[in-house]
Order: C-alpha cells, then sequence, then structure tokens
C-alpha cells in the first residue's frame, strides 16, 4: 500500500540556452492522508517547480505522481492551490473571487448557494465585512486571506501552498498563518496539505513534517523531519518550548549539512540523527 | 483640465490646486503659443496674394464660422417655417373635411455645416463599431493561438499600410454590385464611407487585443486552470478583463485612424460630411472658399481631440492593471 501521495522519483529540466537545465532530478516523496507537510528550502531550489508538478500543473520529464492510488496527469477535482502573490482577479470584489472557485468546483448548487457558501468561507477568514472591496482596497494579508478562502472554499481534499505567506510582512504573516493553522484543524475531513516555504518557523508552526529540499538545482529531497508537537501551536510556545527547539536545531543542520557538502550528481542522502 | 481646475480657483481668490509653477506650464505656456502662432498666422497671411485674393488670417476664418453658424441658423429657420406652413395647411384641410387625406413632407434643404458634422461623427461611429466587431474577436483568436496569429500575420502587415483612398474605389464596387435595394436604409455614400473608414481602423484594435491577450499575466492563467474554470468562464472572466486596458489602447488608436481617414473617404464617397464639404468648397473656388476650408480645419482637429480625451476616459475606467 502506497503513501496518498506519492512521488516516484520524478526529474524535471527545463531547456536553458544550450544545454538542459536540471531543476530537480530523481525527487522521491510520501505523503500520507491528512498529513501537512512542509518542504523547505532556499529561494531558486526548484520547490515551486516540484509543488506545480505535484498540483499538476506542469508534466515531469520522468517518474511519476500518484495521489490516491491515482495518477496525476492534470489538476484534480479535490485539489486546491494558493499562490505566493495572491494571484486574486484585481476586477472582481473578493466575494466574486471566492465565487468564480465556488461556482466551478460545485455547479449544482444554486446561486443563493453558492454566494453562501463564498461568503461563509470569507466568514472564515475574518472579511466577513470586506466581501465587497477590490483586491485593490485590501491589504496584502487581507489578499492572502481571499486566496485561502479561495482555496477553502471548494472543501478540498488536498491542499498545495506555494510560499502563501512570502509576499507578507513578518506581522502579517503570524496571524495569517494562525488563520491558516485553524482552517486546517476545523474542517470535518483532514486536508492533506503540502506547503512550499523558506521559512524554519513558518514549517515548525504548521508541520507534522518537514522535508528539506537540498543542493538544488538540481534539487533533492532530504529524510523528512517529524515535528511532534502538540497543536494547537502559538509561536509564542515555539519560540521557547524545548521540543521545537531540537527540531528546530535538526532543520537548519540539515540544511546547512547539505549547503556545505560538494555537489554530487545523484540524490544526496540525509539520515535522520537518531540522537536528536 | 486640471489646469482649468487651477486657474477657476484663483479667479475665485481660493489657493490653486495646481502650484503656480505647474499652472505656468499647462496653461500659461500652451496659451502663449497659441497666441504666437495666431500673430504669426495673421502677419504671414497678409503677405500672401492668391488669385482668390488674401490668405485669410484668424479673423477671416472666425467670421467664416461664424457665417457657417449664422447659415445654419437661417436654415433651421426655412425648416422651421416651412413645417410650421405644412402644420397650418393641414389643420385647414381637416377642418374643411376631416377624412381629408394629408401629407406630411419632410423639409429637403442644403445640408449645413453642423449637419454635416453630425454626418460625419455617424460615418466615423459606424465604421468604427464595424472595425471594433470584427478586430476585438479576431484579436483574441490571434493572441489566444499562435498558430492562429501566425496565420493572420501577412495579412495584417500587408493590409495594415494601405491608404484609404486605395480601398475606396474596391468598396464603392462591391457595394453597387451587392447592396441594391429599392427603398435603401442607408445611403451607398454612407455604407461606402463607414466600410472604408474599419478597413483602415480595424488594424490598430486587432494587434493590440492580440497583444493584450497573449501577454496576460501567467498567474492569472495558473489560477483558471487550478479553479477548473470551463474555457468561457476563462475568455470572459479572466482572458478579456485582463486584456482590456490593451483592448482599449487599441480602440483609441482606430478611432483616432478613423477620423483621419473619414475625411479623404468622403471626398471621394460625395457622403455628406465634414470631407464632402471641403471638397465642395474647393470645387467652389470663391474669395471664401479657404477660410471656410480653414474652418473645417480646426473643427476636424478639434473632434479628433475630444474623441481621443472620450477614448482615453474609457481607457482608464477599465485598467486595473496597475492596481491589483
Amino acid at each position: 500500500m502506497s503513501a496518498f501521495i506519492d512521488v516516484h522519483r520524478i526529474s524535471k529540466s527545463f531547456a536553458a540556452r544550450r544545454e538542459a537545465r536540471h531543476v530537480l532530478r530523481d525527487v522521491s516523496l510520501q505523503v500520507e492522508r491528512g498529513e501537512f507537510v512542509s518542504i523547505l528550502g532556499a529561494m531558486g531550489s526548484g520547490k515551486s517547480t516540484l509543488l506545480s508538478i505535484l498540483a499538476g500543473l506542469t508534466a515531469p520529464d520522468a517518474g511519476r505522481v500518484t495521489i490516491d492510488g491515482a495518477q496525476v496527469t492534470g489538476i484534480r477535482r479535490d485539489a486546491a492551490v494558493v499562490f505566493q502573490n495572491y494571484s486574486l482577479l484585481p476586477w472582481f470584489t473578493a466575494l466574486e473571487n471566492v465565487r468564480l472557485a465556488v461556482d466551478a468546483a460545485l455547479p449544482d448548487l444554486t446561486k443563493d448557494e453558492q454566494r453562501a457558501q463564498a461568503q461563509r468561507a470569507l466568514e472564515q477568514v475574518g472579511l466577513g465585512n470586506a466581501i465587497h472591496r477590490r483586491p485593490s482596497q485590501l491589504s496584502g494579508g487581507m489578499r492572502q486571506r481571499v486566496a485561502i478562502a479561495r482555496a477553502f472554499a471548494t472543501k478540498p481534499q488536498i491542499l498545495f501552498l506555494d510560499e502563501p505567506f512570502g509576499a507578507l510582512d513578518a506581522l502579517t504573516r503570524e496571524t495569517v498563518q494562525q488563520d491558516l493553522a485553524r482552517l486546517c484543524a476545523a474542517v470535518d475531513r483532514p486536508v492533506t496539505t503540502v506547503m512550499i516555504t523558506n521559512n524554519v518557523e513558518e514549517a515548525i508552526l504548521l508541520s507534522d513534517a518537514i522535508v528539506p529540499i537540498v543542493a538544488g538545482p538540481p534539487a533533492t529531497l532530504g529524510t523528512p523531519i517529524p515535528v511532534a508537537l502538540p497543536r494547537p501551536r502559538s509561536i509564542a510556545q515555539l519560540a521557547h518550548g524545548e521540543e521545537a527547539t531540537l527540531v528546530r536545531a535538526h532543520v537548519v543542520a540539515t540544511l546547512t549539512a547539505a549547503l556545505g557538502r560538494p555537489r554530487r550528481h545523484g540524490t544526496v542522502r540525509l539520515k535522520a540523527d537518531p540522537t536528536i | 483640465m486640471s489646469a482649468l481646475v487651477g486657474i477657476l480657483r484663483l479667479w475665485r481668490g481660493g489657493t490653486p490646486v495646481v502650484p503656480l509653477p505647474d499652472l505656468w506650464r499647462l496653461a500659461g505656456v500652451p496659451l502663449l503659443a497659441i497666441l504666437a502662432f495666431l500673430f504669426a498666422w495673421s502677419r504671414v497671411s497678409a503677405t500672401v496674394e492668391t488669385s482668390l485674393g488674401q490668405i485669410p488670417g484668424p479673423v477671416a476664418v472666425w467670421r467664416q464660422a461664424g457665417n457657417l453658424w449664422a447659415e445654419h441658423q437661417a436654415e433651421r429657420g426655412r425648416a422651421a417655417v416651412f413645417y410650421e406652413r405644412q402644420a397650418q395647411r393641414n389643420a385647414r384641410l381637416r377642418a374643411d373635411n376631416p377624412r381629408a387625406a394629408v401629407t406630411n413632407l419632410t423639409y429637403t434643404g442644403k445640408p449645413t455645416y453642423l449637419d454635416q458634422i453630425v454626418t460625419s461623427l455617424k460615418t466615423v461611429f459606424a465604421g468604427f463599431l464595424l472595425a471594433s466587431l470584427a478586430a476585438v474577436p479576431l484579436g483574441i483568436l490571434c493572441g489566444l493561438s499562435k498558430t492562429i496569429n501566425a496565420g493572420m500575420n501577412p495579412f495584417i502587415q500587408i493590409f495594415r499600410p494601405v491608404s484609404p483612398l486605395a480601398w475606396l474605389p474596391i468598396v464603392t464596387m462591391m457595394v453597387s454590385a451587392t447592396y441594391v435595394s429599392a427603398d435603401p436604409i442607408f445611403q451607398k455614400s454612407f455604407i461606402n464611407s463607414a466600410i472604408t473608414v474599419s478597413l483602415c481602423s480595424l488594424w490598430p484594435t486587432l494587434i493590440n487585443t492580440a497583444l493584450g491577450v497573449s501577454s496576460i499575466d501567467r498567474d492569472l492563467m495558473n489560477v483558471a486552470r487550478v479553479l477548473r474554470l470551463k474555457w468561457t468562464t476563462t475568455l470572459f472572466k479572466v482572458i478579456v478583463p485582463a486584456s482590456l486596458p490593451l483592448i482599449f489602447t487599441g480602440l483609441r488608436l482606430s478611432l483616432g485612424v478613423g477620423w483621419m481617414v473619414l475625411i479623404a473617404a468622403e471626398m471621394l464617397a460625395q457622403n455628406p460630411g465634414l470631407g464632402k464639404f471641403v471638397w465642395d468648397e474647393f470645387q467652389n473656388g470663391s474669395s471664401d472658399s479657404l477660410g471656410r476650408i480653414m474652418v473645417a480645419v480646426f473643427t476636424i482637429g478639434i473632434i479628433g481631440f475630444l474623441l481621443d480625451r472620450v477614448m482615453l476616459a474609457l481607457h482608464q475606467l477599465v485598467d486595473f492593471g496597475s492596481r491589483r
């Protein structure tokens, strides 16, 4: 029995000027149903390419991705994606942006039900009184909340987050993170989530496991580091908790070890240190 | 516009919204330039003699503008008198015999200068509408598909530089051959000039629409993909709104080209508009003709400017690009 999301030895390269540029090589990853996994790595390490392959936006050159036993060939009906730069349609209000997703995903509902569902999704992220504003009239944090509401409004089983807080300032980032954590925990069935991030704290706050991405490109994945902290988690608790400190040390050590290591072809395998 | 507001504020003793140096640049300099132009014009025109007399200076042209207005008023007066007489006659006929057959005739006088302006505007908008109806969908197709774009490109490149004077004979012959009706809704000359206008003015809209659609933000297209939107929804809710700013840039350029081309088309097609007015005055060759043609030149310029402003305002209404 394979994992819910099973990434098996995928590679991807883009044609650069003369030679092909390998972005991903032989990347494998398993995510169990209901798990929240963060892929953590530096900018330009091929994380976003990996996510877009998982989401079915890009096809891999080699290898395969299966979700719930079915090979990924396109965008799945039960998956939602949140992009780094909000990607809201500027000519629509917050409500209309969410409704676009609801109407497309749930065409069997009546207009009123679609509207109600979109409005509920916005209320859940605390934007109940801003539903008629255009993205240009919203702050960065509010825009990303609309994007999160849009993703959750269709009740997805799988959520792909591409640096969802990357464009936000540190203070806003924290509140939106809490919102996301609450939404992931509150829904009736567990949402399997893969998040791309370059922020260690964010990964620890939200994830069940952190997969460091190392030495990209071509990027390869390190061994998943479990984050066995009780939920709900708070930033304050993470800053001082002993367990969190250990996880942080492990993650940072993995990433810096990978950076210091001379680049070799093939997979860089990193063993989890049993003493931590 | 902001200069005007500034001047008004100064006039009423308030503080100007526009700082004085800006006011000078926005209103003072153009005003001075116009005055200098008028001065130079009147000096030069006084020295040039033609077989028809002096070249008209600003004063003579202004007088001709007044004459054209007076002629318009007089013609309207005659029309009013005509309709009044007709109403009186019909009333008298009905009084004698309630079942008398009364006829209501429309006044057929010579079109005045203002009538001709109105005809020109109707023609240019008819042609512009026709051009836009063809160019926007075609442009969207070209923007969506590289193949279609490659197929369209040679035609765009070859037909775009063709002058209205070359299109008009073709259009005239085609319309004469195909538009045969005993009781035509539109005059042939109107259709000829409108089609010629659209043939010349559709290219900027076509090119800009194609550019707008093909350069749409990839993130927005990704959103359409991950939301699994139907292609019609993607087209009308994502692609078209995203390319509206460039579509309107194209429309604005098209209307400008159309207005420019119209005068030439009307001259040749004898469509009763500003072009025909200019042509008739040219053929007339009276001592007033030069002045009247110059009035037409200024009218054409000012209307062209106003049309451009209207399109610019519309363009700003749909420009979401910078406010994402």
